[in-house]
């Protein structure tokens, strides 16, 4: 032993046992360093993967709340079908996977047991439909049609079915009380899609696969109050599913009821006014297209003029929004959709522009007096006005001497308002304006609120337009490039507008100005912003957002939060020349353009103003415009291709008017018959139970209005209106109040 | 460094009476290496609540009583105190002169093991079924053999003050006595088990002095022998996948990868303090398999988080610390190869096994020393602290 070292090994081995040592430090070191990257850096991220992995969520669905008018009558309730629907987790319990229970149910719901056992399979790769593709704790729903008779079989036997449940469940429905439709106002639901599901996982209000989200209308703006939060119970389950414990449970809350400020009887009335003018206009030969008025759309509007709430509003074409519970039918979405359906969800009150016509004279009065004439000054009325050798000839060529601007808005003397355009437009420069042009005209367009959104409480509002330089230098921009590839001299029509367009479209033209001064040329607005800019001159200047909802009522109706009127302007025009325009509007009622159409009507007790427009459509039939108030209401309607302003729309407004009011045809004021002589005020009462206090309506108050109206008539009714004693003129003559020949662009191809 | 009373070179140091004598500076108790003792007891103490909470819940295993893994990981652990003791009491140089039939007899077993008496758990075929619930994986014994027929083949002649280091012939033989065993349980197939050997014949030729050829040379050999493996097809299809799982865990998130995923997140879930014993959602789920045995570093990752997780290594690295310096100090060659190819061991088998967990190692089935639920594995680390202590015990009294 003499040559081996005291510790027995030499340096090598020694040196390699160190390195052993240090190896084997640094494994361990490894492992707490991974350790610590893994529980304290990452720690959160694999924490919530964790939960994730162990808790289950069962969604159970929120009642929707209603949408009420604003007395209380449902126009959007659910209704309570019968459910049955099965647990998987306790079928699985079950020896045979509950595959007895299930033949057992089958039998009482009068299905097969094969139809049964599909419906509550899962969906996966391999599985095609009918599957369930929701989540497997959820209860899945066997029929939704369920007798009372089977779930009462059901119910009483629960230990001979267990897991499966018979329990009444809301779905949606549109009484359309009264016959009133409101179905683009109201919208409609359509199933969640993936992604939005996705959007909404990690929320506090999930979505279910089976959930079914506002898409347009009221349903959409006001879809999150109207949903109510679903109620959630987390589950801890283990890795097989089952269920190790009940981790929360937030109980589901039902949907806020929305009361509006429709009136379902007006509604209804605004709806059947409507469709029977259009219906008429159809039969009403065009002269100048030679065959009969199209009226393919139209649209009316009755807004409160002091808050700007909407009591009614049509559109027509409608469509049941019926047809969207349960999943709209390929067929019905063809129908509502497809190109030759005329678009019948579109909202033309909000969603439908055209030219204004006439109506938007009270636009071109304010502009005059803001830009410094005097509205009590003398203007001359001509026959026709010709800038530069083109001529703007007034409607039918009628000449009424010098006038003032409210008996220009009276007969709606277009001559008038070119000329003061005309002079406008020299003053700001011609062609090339040097310095900022005033542009008065359109200054106080925009003052008006149009433009732009009125801010109803709507989704999917259009602007309309107002054709100013900044439009027109952008239109031209955007579409020069086209216009200067296609433009002839020297060519066609389309190509000599084109050729005009590439060299000036950006520029401001005298024929411009001067067809805008009276609503016409690229100009468009919105019946609603309309609706909006009579009831300001009703109410003293103020432009209301216009609002359809008026509360949202909790569903116990204890908790009341009021929509409360809005405003997002004032009318550019001071209370005096407000007065005189108020005047020469309640003018056109009794001796204007409208006045054949409000004969009889109680003026000294309800002063009515009215202002008519016929606009003119490049290709088309003209607009029918009729735009009123009184100190109540103001509404506008409109109806495309429809013919002219009072002629297609007169007798339908006045007849809402008398259903509001209780007015008969010869003048008389039953106030019995009146639907809604001041606007609600109060909201209806939602009692504590969720049930509402709703006045009883009649099947249909169109047809009993027409009743009430003709019954205490004592004149010979013509149909269309009477016709007044002190109208200016035959209504075959002036009631094309704003008529002109077909302007075509080409009619002022020579500018000054 | 030399005390006042000199040192004895062997046995159990002068007679003494009474507790004076166990308290003696050379009497056995404080020649013991008590930190290895101590964490080792901690190890298996911690592993029973682990196990505990791995399998309280698992009534498709624990045969309705929640504590059956507990109290029997209790009774192996005490089995393997035992075992310990007697292995002290026979010391590893009495032991030596057994080699040759401890050798041959695990060897047997193991052969035992691919006869129609072996079983299959979890695609390796390296059980033997006893009845009555028990079985025993002779693989674990033949780690042991393997280190003490190799240690008494290298250490023989050095330490007879032959050789300064072992020659090719004897290198050659010992090698030879380690590749018998692990071919069979190649033919299992056990290849966890095969990778520890691989890595304890490496740490044995280390501390043996054997020339760097030899070390490196098998290094190459079994680089070679992997890319063979791989290219040959050797490998059943589950072992493949689960490699590949390794590398990629989001590969198949419900297949091969799952174990990876499931552990991974039950550990990264823990934080710092875990979510307390017993409160582990992953756990009490059920989502990590193999828990009680493999996987049992995900309860502790779970539940007593970083610091519980980091107790465990501190421990692990205790145990290795203290037998790195046995291996450094012991006198004889042969207990130093021992030391070292327990070393090499069990510092290769908590690395592959908490490794896996935290997904920087591949799947393979291999326990955790102490920790882990399993008779045979508990045993075999038990004796081999027997060794070690034995060693310990038995050096001259020079520190």
């Amino acid at each position: 032993m003499t040559n081996i070292p005291e510790t027995g090994r030499t340096p090598r081995v020694q040196i390699r046992l160190v390195v052993i040592q240090i190896l084997v430090l640094s494994l361990l070191g490894t492992l707490g360093g991974r350790l610590w990257y893994l529980q304290i850096r990452e720690g959160a991220e694999y924490a919530k993967e964790a939960s994730g992995n162990h808790v289950q969520q069962v969604v159970e669905p929120a009642v929707r709340g209603s949408i009420l008018d604003a007395r209380g009558v449902p126009l959007a309730d659910n209704e309570t079908r019968l459910v049955v629907s099965a647990s998987r987790t306790d079928l699985l319990k079950q020896k045979d996977d509950g595959k007895a229970v299930l033949a057992k149910l089958a039998a009482v719901l009068g299905m097969t047991a094969e139809e049964v056992a599909q419906k509550v399979r899962l969906c996966d790769a391999k599985t095609p439909q009918p599957c369930w593709n929701g989540s497997p704790y959820q209860p899945i729903p066997i029929t939704d049609e369920a007798t009372p008779k089977q779930a009462l079989q059901i119910r009483e036997r629960a230990e001979d079915f267990p897991g499966i449940t018979a329990e009444p469940e809301a779905m949606r429905r549109y009484p359309s009380p009264g016959a009133a439709n409101t179905a683009q106002v109201l919208g409609y639901l359509s199933p969640v899609t993936d992604a939005e599901i996705t959007k909404a996982q990690d929320t506090d209000s999930p979505f279910l696969r089976s959930d079914q989200v506002g898409r347009s209308g009221l349903e959409r703006q006001y879809d999150k109050e109207l949903r109510g939060k679903a109620g959630v119970t987390r589950y801890e389950v283990d890795n097989l599913g089952r269920v190790i414990g009940e981790a929360e449970a937030d109980p589901a809350q039902p949907g806020s009821n929305l009361v509006t400020s429709i009136d379902a009887r007006v509604q209804r009335v605004a709806e059947y006014e409507l469709n029977e003018a259009m219906k008429e206009a159809r039969k009403q030969h065009d002269r100048n297209t030679n065959e009969n008025y199209k009226a393919d759309a139209g649209a009316v509007v009755v807004m409160e003029s002091r808050t700007g709430r909407v009591v009614a509003m049509a559109s027509n074409p409608n469509y049941d929004p019926n047809a969207w519970v349960g999943g709209i039918s390929a067929k019905d979405y063809k129908k509502l959709t497809g190109k030759s359906s005329n678009y019948p969800l579109l909202n033309r009150a909000i969603q439908g522009q055209a030219a204004p016509g006439s109506i938007f004279k009270v636009v071109s009065t304010a502009a005059a007096v803001q830009a410094g004439y005097d509205f009590d000054g003398r203007y001359n009325c001509s026959s026709s006005y010709s800038v530069g050798g083109q001529v703007f000839k007034n409607f039918e060529s009628q000449n009424h001497g010098p006038i003032d601007l409210g008996r220009a808005l009276e007969v709606s003397c277009d001559t008038v308002f070119y000329s003061l355009a005309h002079r406008e437009w020299q003053k700001d420069g011609g062609i090339d304006p040097k310095g900022k042009p005033k542009d008065y005209f359109y200054k106080t367009a925009h003052q008006f609120g149009l433009g732009k959104e009125t801010g109803i409480d709507l989704p999917n509002e259009v602007t309309g337009r107002v054709p100013d330089r900044e439009w027109k230098q952008s239109y031209w921009d955007a579409n020069k490039a086209g216009w200067c590839k296609t433009g002839k001299k020297d060519g066609s029509y389309v190509e000599k507008i084109a050729y005009e367009n590439c060299l000036e479209g950006n520029k401001m033209r005298a024929g411009d100005e001067i067809n805008y001064s009276i609503g016409q040329g690229d100009t468009l607005v919105t019946p609603i912003q309309m609706a909006t800019i009579y009831a300001a001159i009703a109410n003293g200047g103020t432009l209301y957002d216009p609002t359809v909802g008026k509360a949202i009522v909790s569903p116990d109706g204890r908790t009341v939060q009021e929509i409360a009127p809005k405003a997002h302007g004032r009318l550019p025009v001071s209370k005096q020349t407000l007065a005189q325009m108020d005047d020469a509007l309640a003018g056109v009622a009794t001796r204007g353009t409208a006045a054949w159409r409000f004969g009889g009507w109680p003026q000294d007790k309800i002063e009515m103003h009215a202002k008519t427009g016929t606009a003119e459509v490049y290709g088309k039939q003209t607009t029918s415009w009729f735009a009123t108030y009184t100190d109540d209401y103001s509404i506008v309607m409109t109806i495309s291709q429809g013919g002219t302003g009072s002629g297609a729309s007169g007798p339908a407004v006045r007849n809402i008017y008398d259903a509001l009011y209780g007015v008969s045809d010869d003048g008389v004021i039953n106030k019995k018959n009146a639907l809604l002589p001041t606007p609600q005020k109060d909201l209806p009462k939602i009692k504590t139970d969720g049930t509402i206090a709703s006045p009883k309506i009649s099947k249909d108050p169109a047809k009993e209005q027409q009743t009430y109206q003709k019954a205490t008539e004592g004149g010979t009714p013509t149909p269309g209106g009477t016709q007044p004693a002190a109208t200016v003129a035959s209504p075959e003559s002036t009631n094309r109040d704003t008529r002109r020949r077909a302007r075509r662009r080409g009619t002022r191809r020579k500018r000054t | 460094m030399t005390g006042a009373n000199g040192f004895s070179v062997s046995g159990y140091g002068p007679e003494r009476a009474g507790w004076t004598r166990v308290f003696a500076r050379d009497s056995l108790a404080r020649r013991l290496d008590w930190p290895i003792l101590l964490a080792a007891v901690a190890l298996s103490l911690i592993g029973s609540l682990l196990v505990y909470s791995a399998t309280r819940n698992r009534t498709d295993i624990n045969q309705g009583d929640p504590y059956f893994f507990l109290v029997r990981h209790l009774l192996n652990t005490g089995i393997g105190l035992a075992l310990m003791v007697g292995t002290v009491w026979l010391g590893h140089r009495t032991l030596r002169n057994a080699v040759p039939v401890l050798y041959g007899l695990s060897v047997l077993l193991i052969l035992l093991v691919l006869t129609p008496l072996g079983s299959t758990v979890n695609g390796a075929h390296s059980w033997i079924q006893l009845g009555g619930g028990f079985s025993l994986q002779p693989s674990e014994f033949v780690k042991i053999t393997i280190i003490l027929g190799m240690a008494m083949l290298l250490a023989a002649r050095v330490d007879a003050g032959d050789k300064l280091y072992p020659d090719q012939r004897t290198v050659l033989q010992s090698l030879g006595l380690a590749a018998v065993p692990m071919l069979i349980v190649m033919l299992m197939p056990d290849l966890g088990s095969v990778m520890v050997m691989v890595i304890i014949v490496l740490g044995v030729l280390l501390a043996s002095g054997a020339s760097n050829r030899w070390v490196f040379g098998l290094l190459g050999a079994g680089a070679a022998g992997a890319i063979a493996v791989w290219q040959l097809h050797i490998l059943d299809d589950y072992q493949i996948a689960r490699f590949a799982a390794f590398a990629n865990p989001s590969l198949d998130p419900a297949g091969v990868g799952y174990n990876t995923n499931q552990a991974r997140i039950a550990i990264g879930s823990g934080g710092l303090t875990g979510s307390g014993l017993f409160e582990g959602s992953q756990t009490t789920g059920q989502f990590v398999p193999e828990q009680q045995t493999d996987f049992v570093f995900t309860v502790a990752g779970e539940e007593l988080g970083f610091v519980g997780g980091g107790v465990i290594i501190v421990l692990l690295g205790i145990v290795l610390w203290r037998a790195c310096r046995i291996a450094r100090e012991t006198t004889e060659l042969y207990g130093t190869i021992v030391a070292a190819g327990i070393v090499a061991w069990f510092a290769f088998q908590s690395f592959e096994n908490i490794g896996m967990t935290l997904g920087i190692m591949p799947v393979t089935g291999l326990p955790l020393p102490f920790v882990s639920y399993g008779g045979t594995s508990m045993f075999a680390v038990w004796v081999a602290v027997g060794l070690l202590q034995s060693i310990q015990v038995q050096r001259p009294m020079s520190a």
